[in-house]
């Protein structure tokens, strides 16, 4: 019965360049829904590596309380300092603890692709820790920025998207002028960040305080000390968090919203995709309606027939679902978008077209194509002989 | 027989496969409907405000505030009417529902936004109770709010004097939009700016993200946001002015490009289904071929037969379209119905209409073809299977 089965479908697949149009129809219907699967999907995925690189899980960042976010947190310097001596935190090679008071402020520069919108771009004063603490982070043209000076370093994603921060540009905030002096790049989501000394900083922008600490935990343990001394300390109301925890629930939303998304238009694509197999098959099956009935009435069974016309959908679904991830791979990989974080910045992030995803797309298309056999593969097995035989 | 029912006899001859392209056609149709309606949420905000007023917010970003002295200044330019200003307040609604509300001067704000309406007393009372809020007709109806009623809302940015997060207000009006535009805006919540400057811990006083300007009658507005500009430039308070139209696009354009996204998901569906029914449409032209010539050899020109395949496309197209945008509406209304209003998925006038465009380009392009073909047969050459 298997050799009948290997030898219809080799039959049937040999003719499919005879019926090509309808087989087509399969393969480019599959194609589009693994596509747009997949290039969804492939966003989601690159928004979350993009956040998920940036957290480490020996550092904490600790903000005001009940916050949620930098944008939202501040408190004045003595807090700052207080938060600094705290227990659990490592020290530095200096021997200070390795902690950085960061101030998060916004400044608006203009997109690449659309000069008449602003975008909200994160400028981040930071104290000389924040590079020890951030040891992915490298200046890869230029140099760094003075402490004292205005001067800028900004991100690889910000130059990528945004225009008039290029080294040697000037940067306007608050009628005081930046010149930017060094490019960096740290695979994660400051790249998509501008940054400067801390103190200058507050004083362009009339903030006295910091909006966070970063601090290098002294694991193990480190993190629940810390936590502890800082709820214990009546002068202080702050919420600690691992800093992989803080990026990692920042990309909840984005990938709940992506995921409602993909699987609306996945599910209606694919029904579509579905009557259109069906189309397809049935079309297949009454072309080779004399080919099949001569087979029957050769001594051939029902179930190698019901198998070669299932192969042959799955086949054809399986052409489509590749040619559709290489769409999705060849038009979407690696291209950069940006969308608003929490902080009500703009994360500069790329596409990923990961293999997991591609074989999610490839399972979808192998479910669309066995449904869209299965009854015109009952059919033919169940073609009476003689009318078909006779037919012309 | 008439014509349209020699048409839609025809399409029916095979039923299957007409059935299962006309399910594709309502499959692409139905996602159509619902991408466009939620494109189109995103880009409204837009075309209803009109330019009669402008934003002006610090340049830097309209995150770093600026101060309410500003006021007079602002109200001496020419062709400025009226300037109210709104404070971003940060509201949460129980653990973390955010809720988009500002702290502003009553008084002001009425001025420049008639399109709020409230009964008199209610502006009265908001503007005459330090704790008072207001807040738009679907957020009251959301929660189950009432007139009256002391609501507790805290904020992820400002505690109060007493380091408590937890804010406590007396909502003393409801209000809602002058037509459906606005009504579906109603979601916003409004605190008297005085209350805010008095009770808050930072001692931030006088301060604002949003200077909104009315304009005279007749006033230029590109002329007056220039001078706005160039009056407070190189101080730390620079200022950027557009039109409310423009800030309400480029705030929209900040979550990302969603009508690019939806494009080119439409293209995959529309493309995928060209060939789906063009295919169908081929087909059915190739096995009729016999049949065609005898229509011709009968009488009937070559332009009513390209005619009779022209309507058969069309028909498929425009029942699946018609089908599916329907289905799209009726999905739309009910995502309204589960999320309270919060997410609006409705299929106005515009996308019906895109629709049906879409419909009479789909049809010209998976009918054409065939009927071409049907039209160039030659009686004697199809009549021998040529």
């Amino acid at each position: 019965m298997l050799r009948q089965a290997f030898a219809i479908t080799g039959l049937s697949i040999r003719s499919i360049p005879e019926r090509w149009a309808p087989s087509l129809v399969i393969v480019i219907g599959l194609a589009g829904v693994v596509a747009v699967f997949t290039a969804l999907l492939a966003m989601a995925a690159g928004f979350e590596s993009t956040l998920k690189a940036t957290g480490r899980h020996d550092a904490a960042i600790i903000l005001r309380g009940g916050s949620d976010a930098e944008l939202n947190s501040a408190f004045d310097r003595d807090s700052t300092d207080l938060i600094k001596q705290e227990p659990g935190i490592r020290p530095g090679a200096d021997g200070k603890p390795l902690a950085s008071a960061e101030l998060m402020v916004i400044a608006e520069l203009v997109r690449k692709d659309d000069v008449k919108s602003g975008a909200n771009v994160t400028v981040r004063g930071v104290e000389p820790a924040a590079f020890a603490l951030r040891p992915r982070l490298k200046i890869i043209a230029g140099r760094n920025f003075t402490p004292g000076v205005r001067e800028l370093i900004v991100g690889r994603g910000v130059l990528a998207q945004f225009q008039g921060a290029n080294i040697g540009q000037v940067v306007r905030m608050r009628g005081s002028e930046w010149t930017v002096v060094g490019e960096f790049e740290s695979g994660d989501s400051h790249e998509s960040e501008m940054w400067t000394d801390i103190n200058v900083a507050r004083s362009t922008f009339g903030r006295i305080g910091s909006s966070s600490v970063l601090a290098a935990l002294d694991e193990p343990g480190g993190f629940e000390r810390l936590r502890a001394a800082i709820a214990a300390e009546p002068r202080l109301s702050m919420d600690v968090l691992r800093e992989q925890d803080y990026f990692s629930s920042q990309t909840r939303q984005f990938r709940a919203t992506i995921g409602v998304l993909a699987g609306v238009v996945t599910v209606i694509m694919g029904l579509g995709a579905v009557f259109a197999a069906l189309n397809s098959m049935y079309a297949a099956v009454a072309a080779r309606g004399k080919e099949i009935a001569t087979l029957r009435a050769l001594g051939f069974g029902g179930f190698p027939v019901v198998v070669s016309v299932m192969i042959e959908a799955l086949l054809l679904a399986l052409g489509g679902a590749m040619l559709g991830a290489l769409i999705a791979y060849l038009l979407f990989n690696n291209l950069s978008v940006s969308t608003l974080g929490q902080n009500f910045t703009q994360v500069v992030f790329s596409f990923k077209v990961t293999p997991a995803l591609v074989v999610r797309g490839l399972v979808i298309a192998l479910f669309i194509g066995m449904l869209g056999g299965f009854l015109p593969a009952l059919r033919a097995a169940r073609l009476p002989v003689t009318t078909s035989l006779r037919e012309s | 027989m008439t014509r349209s029912g020699f048409v839609i006899a025809n399409l029916f001859r095979k039923r299957v496969r007409t059935i299962l392209t006309l399910l594709s056609v309502i499959m692409a149709f139905l996602l159509f409907g619902l991408l466009q309606s939620v494109n189109t949420v995103f880009s409204s905000g837009a075309d209803f405000v009109g330019a009669t007023r402008l934003f002006v917010q610090a340049r830097v970003s309209f995150t770093t505030p600026l101060p309410v002295s500003m006021v007079p200044k602002l109200e001496a330019i020419p062709g400025v009417a009226r300037v109210a200003y709104q404070q971003w307040f940060g509201g949460v609604w129980q653990t973390n529902t955010p809720l988009i509300m500002f702290a502003l001067d009553p008084q002001r704000y009425h001025d420049v936004y008639p399109e709020w309406k409230m009964p008199e007393a209610q502006w009265q009372a908001f503007e005459h109770t330090r704790t008072g809020l207001i807040v738009g007709r679907q957020l009251a109806k959301q929660y189950g709010w009432k007139i009256g009623q002391k609501i507790p809302i805290s904020s992820n940015i400002w505690p109060q004097k007493n380091g408590s997060k937890a804010w406590q207000f007396d909502l003393v009006g409801i209000f809602d939009g002058k037509d459906e535009d606005w009504q579906k805006r109603t979601n916003l919540a409004f605190i008297q700016q005085d209350y805010f400057d008095e009770a808050n811990q930072f001692g931030i006083k006088g301060r604002t993200n949003f200077f909104i300007l009315k304009l005279a009658d007749g006033a230029n507005a590109e002329a007056v946001s220039k001078t706005v500009d160039a009056m407070f430039e190189n101080s730390p308070d620079e200022t950027k002015t557009q039109t409310e139209k423009d800030f309400n696009i480029s705030f929209v354009k900040q979550i990302g490009d969603i009508g690019l996204i939806v494009r080119w998901i439409l293209f995959a569906v529309f493309f995928t289904l060209l060939l789906v029914v063009g295919n169908t449409m081929a087909q059915s032209v190739r096995e009729r071929i016999p049949e065609l010539a005898v229509l011709k050899t009968l009488g009937f020109s070559d332009g009513s037969v390209l005619g009779f395949v022209l309507a058969e496309a069309f028909a498929l197209v425009l029942a699946g379209g018609l089908v599916g945008l329907a289905l799209a509406s009726l999905a739309g209304a009910m995502v309204e119905k589960a999320t309270g209003g919060q997410f609006l998925l409705k299929l106005d006038v515009s996308v019906w209409l895109l629709g049906v465009a879409a419909i009479v380009l789909m049809s010209l392009a998976v009918g054409l073809l065939p009927a071409l073909r049907a039209r160039r047969l030659r009686i004697v050459d199809a009549l021998a299977g040529r």
